[in-house]
């Protein structure tokens, strides 16, 4: 782990103090942190465990990183917009998006679907570092309108090799727009270890677009909270971008279709298993006396309903109709789409029940 | 698309048909859209000061500032990704890409992004984005500033894909384009920016995807868009002199594409020649041969010709005359369908 990580909380939960960054939260506060990390690890379980039943045909899990994300969306307003890349599930938990739109994109129901104006919370994007020029043309807007919002985008550190990224970044600091960029270095990209990504440190790249880049400790929420916060009224400030590095470790495979014994040292996962980001949050409230195991037990249980629940709701979530196909491929009518859908419509008729059951 | 209401000049006093260059034309489109709606943004590579490199937006900035007519750093990507994310607050930008070659780093963001999040957002988001692209050759330009991408487009559900041929589509069809909820990629024939045409900028345009019958005829159509158009006109001038009588549809829309007015074109004279600067193969021609055989089978005494580019890179300037399809090669293929 690099020494020059923003820390306030150390892998076995002891509270350091920073200082440049730190926070001060109550116990509640605290408690809340807790409960929204293993909320969005139990959901993500889940998420696995359908895939491995056949109800979904895919999922990312996002598994090691509930800190990196509940501690940056925690910072957020409920103004601010967020462009996330396709795991960051525990950040669309706090932005009180319904988990089974996450599901039904990975069923194969929609392809997103929910309205990013609803919670500030846009679309999955697949492709790899897009969202991070939406993000920065979003936010040229809310500098052009004068608003008090700030815009955070999501992507991992695979992304940053993506030309997109580099001219999200330049755009950002040309047009002072007030984004954070919020990389989750999660040390792979399906296969490919940071090294096959990039020579320096992450968060230096912002050095050479013109503006601050912070690596922080990538499992300890308080510091995501803490540092995401200060880039985040930097923003708003009008005091343009801000690159945040979490250094995180992606516990599980990339997405359920991908084998990582193939690739990586076990020594390393269990490494990383020493620094769980939910134990030292844990721990930390076990030491400050602001939870005790009954709290620990009901916050388990209702992680246990939610992901019950969620079961319950993606068996019994219909299948589109096929006529879905054709539906919202334009905003306007559009000549060929009409007479495709009705070319569509005969065939299928063909195959249509008619007469009793 | 949607309809676009006529406001009157700011001044009271332009007069409502005028002769303008196509290029000029484009230009005036995009200063009645920025008077109308305080959302819509130019964006690109040199569109400020300078005016763009074909000066299409000469003066915007000047009259409605830096935040609205904004001068971009140099990667289409960033263009067009930030002008979606712009479209997503709110705004209604107009991208202009310098040259067609220059498209394609901003390629990737238009397909996997632009055209599709209206339809991944189940309706609940629109992009209203204008791409606007100077295409085609016969500017003696260097490497990639004379292709006609439009093809490749046309392939991608989620976008319309427009071109005008004379000063007063290029007006009218801008101002839809920029009215229109749906991304836009806007082919703008550069060869032709400086043919002056009667423009009526208070009359209301008719749909912008129907195609004009643009000269009457009887032995067979010619069917072309943007800069092809032209070409088409005077082919079928040098025709009749010489006993024949060609039809010329001006297609202006490659997405979607109006079949039902080649179809009664072609019902008449039972001949169609498709003309397009781009590449033959795979080229828009294509399709539309296709869907015309499909829809005309029993009108045909020929099948559909086409005349283009050929599949080889586009040639250097000294050889682009021999590429480009001109009136000989038009008539030869008008030839070789009356020889059926």
């Amino acid at each position: 782990m690099s020494t020059d990580a923003v820390q306030l909380l150390t892998p076995d939960g002891r509270r350091v103090r920073h200082p440049d960054y730190d926070i001060d939260l109550s116990h509640e506060e605290l408690r809340g942190l807790y409960r929204d990390m293993v909320l969005a690890r139990r959901v993500d379980g889940e998420g696995v465990t359908l895939q491995r039943q056949g109800e979904l045909g895919l999922w990312p899990s996002l598994l090691g990183q509930e800190a990196a994300q509940v501690g940056s969306a925690r910072a957020l307003r409920p103004a601010d917009h967020v462009f996330p890349s396709y795991r960051d599930h525990a950040v669309a938990l706090c932005r009180d998006v319904d988990p089974l739109n996450l599901l039904a994109m990975f069923r194969g129901v929609n392809n997103g679907g929910w309205d990013p104006t609803d919670h500030g919370f846009h679309l999955y994007t697949l492709v790899i570092g897009s969202q991070t020029l939406h993000a920065t043309g979003y936010a040229m807007g809310v500098a052009k309108d004068g608003a008090e919002t700030a815009v955070i985008a999501y992507f991992g550190d695979g992304a940053t090799s993506q030309g997109d990224v580099s001219e999200a970044f330049n755009f950002a600091a040309v047009y002072d727009a007030p984004v954070v960029f919020f990389c989750q270095n999660n040390q792979w990209a399906i296969s490919e270890p940071t090294e096959r990504q990039t020579r320096v440190p992450i968060h230096r790249r912002a050095d050479g677009f013109g503006f601050p880049g912070v690596r922080v400790d990538g499992n300890d929420v308080l510091a995501c909270l803490a540092v995401t916060k200060a880039a985040l009224e930097r923003a708003r400030r009008g005091e343009g971008p801000m690159l945040v590095e979490a250094y995180t470790y992606r516990m599980g495979a990339h997405t359920t279709s991908d084998d990582p014994t193939k690739y990586r040292d076990s020594a390393e996962v269990e490494e990383w298993a020493g620094r769980d980001p939910i134990a030292r949050l844990k721990a930390h409230l076990l030491d400050l006396g602001a939870a005790d195991p009954s709290y620990f037990d009901a916050v388990d249980q209702e992680a246990g309903e939610l992901a019950q629940h969620l079961r319950a709701r993606v068996r019994s979530m219909p299948a589109p109709d096929a006529e879905a196909i054709f539906r919202h491929v334009y905003a306007d009518p559009h000549a060929l789409v009409d007479e495709e859908r009705e070319a569509f419509r005969r065939y299928e008729a063909n195959f249509a029940v008619t007469g009793g059951n | 698309m949607t309809t676009v209401t006529v406001a009157p000049a700011a001044d009271g006093v332009r007069p409502a048909t005028r002769t303008l260059p196509l290029g000029r034309a484009l230009n005036e489109a995009l200063r009645a859209a920025m008077e109308q709606d305080p959302k819509v943004l130019i964006m690109g590579e040199d569109v400020g000061r300078l005016g763009g490199v074909f000066r299409i937006t000469d003066g915007l900035q000047k009259d409605f500032g830096e935040s609205r007519v904004m001068d971009t750093p140099l990667a289409e990507s960033g263009i067009v990704g930030t002008a979606i994310g712009l479209a997503l607050r709110g705004y209604r930008p107009v991208v202009e890409i310098q040259f067609d070659g220059f498209v394609f780093p901003g390629y990737d963001q238009i397909v996997t992004q632009l055209a599709k999040m209206h339809a991944r957002s189940l309706g609940r988001i629109k992009l209203p984005v204008v791409i606007r692209i100077p295409y085609g050759g016969g500017i003696g330009a260097v490497e990639h500033h004379s292709e006609s991408p439009e093809a490749l487009f046309a392939h991608v559900a989620g976008l319309r894909i427009v071109s005008p041929s004379n000063a007063s589509d290029a007006y009218w069809m801008l101002r839809q384009a920029i009215a229109s909820d749906d991304p836009v990629i806007f082919f703008e024939p550069k060869r032709r920016y400086y043919e002056k045409g009667a423009v009526d900028t208070e009359t209301a345009p008719g749909d912008p995807h129907r195609a004009h019958v643009v000269r009457e005829g009887r032995d067979a159509t010619l069917l072309a868009y943007g800069p092809a158009v032209r070409t088409c006109l005077d082919s079928a001038a040098e025709a009749e002199r010489e006993g024949r009588s060609l039809e010329v549809v001006d297609l202006r829309s490659v997405s979607p594409i109006d079949f039902d007015t080649i179809q009664t074109s072609v019902e008449k004279t039972g001949r169609l020649v498709v003309v397009h600067e781009a590449p033959v193969f795979f080229g828009s021609g294509a399709e539309i041969a296709a869907r015309i055989t499909e829809r005309c089978f029993h009108h045909l005494e020929a099948p559909v010709l086409r005349v283009g580019g050929y599949h080889a890179p586009y040639p250097p300037a000294r050889l682009e005359e021999r590429y480009l399809p001109d009136l000989d090669r038009v008539l030869d293929a008008v030839d070789r369908s009356l020889a059926y």
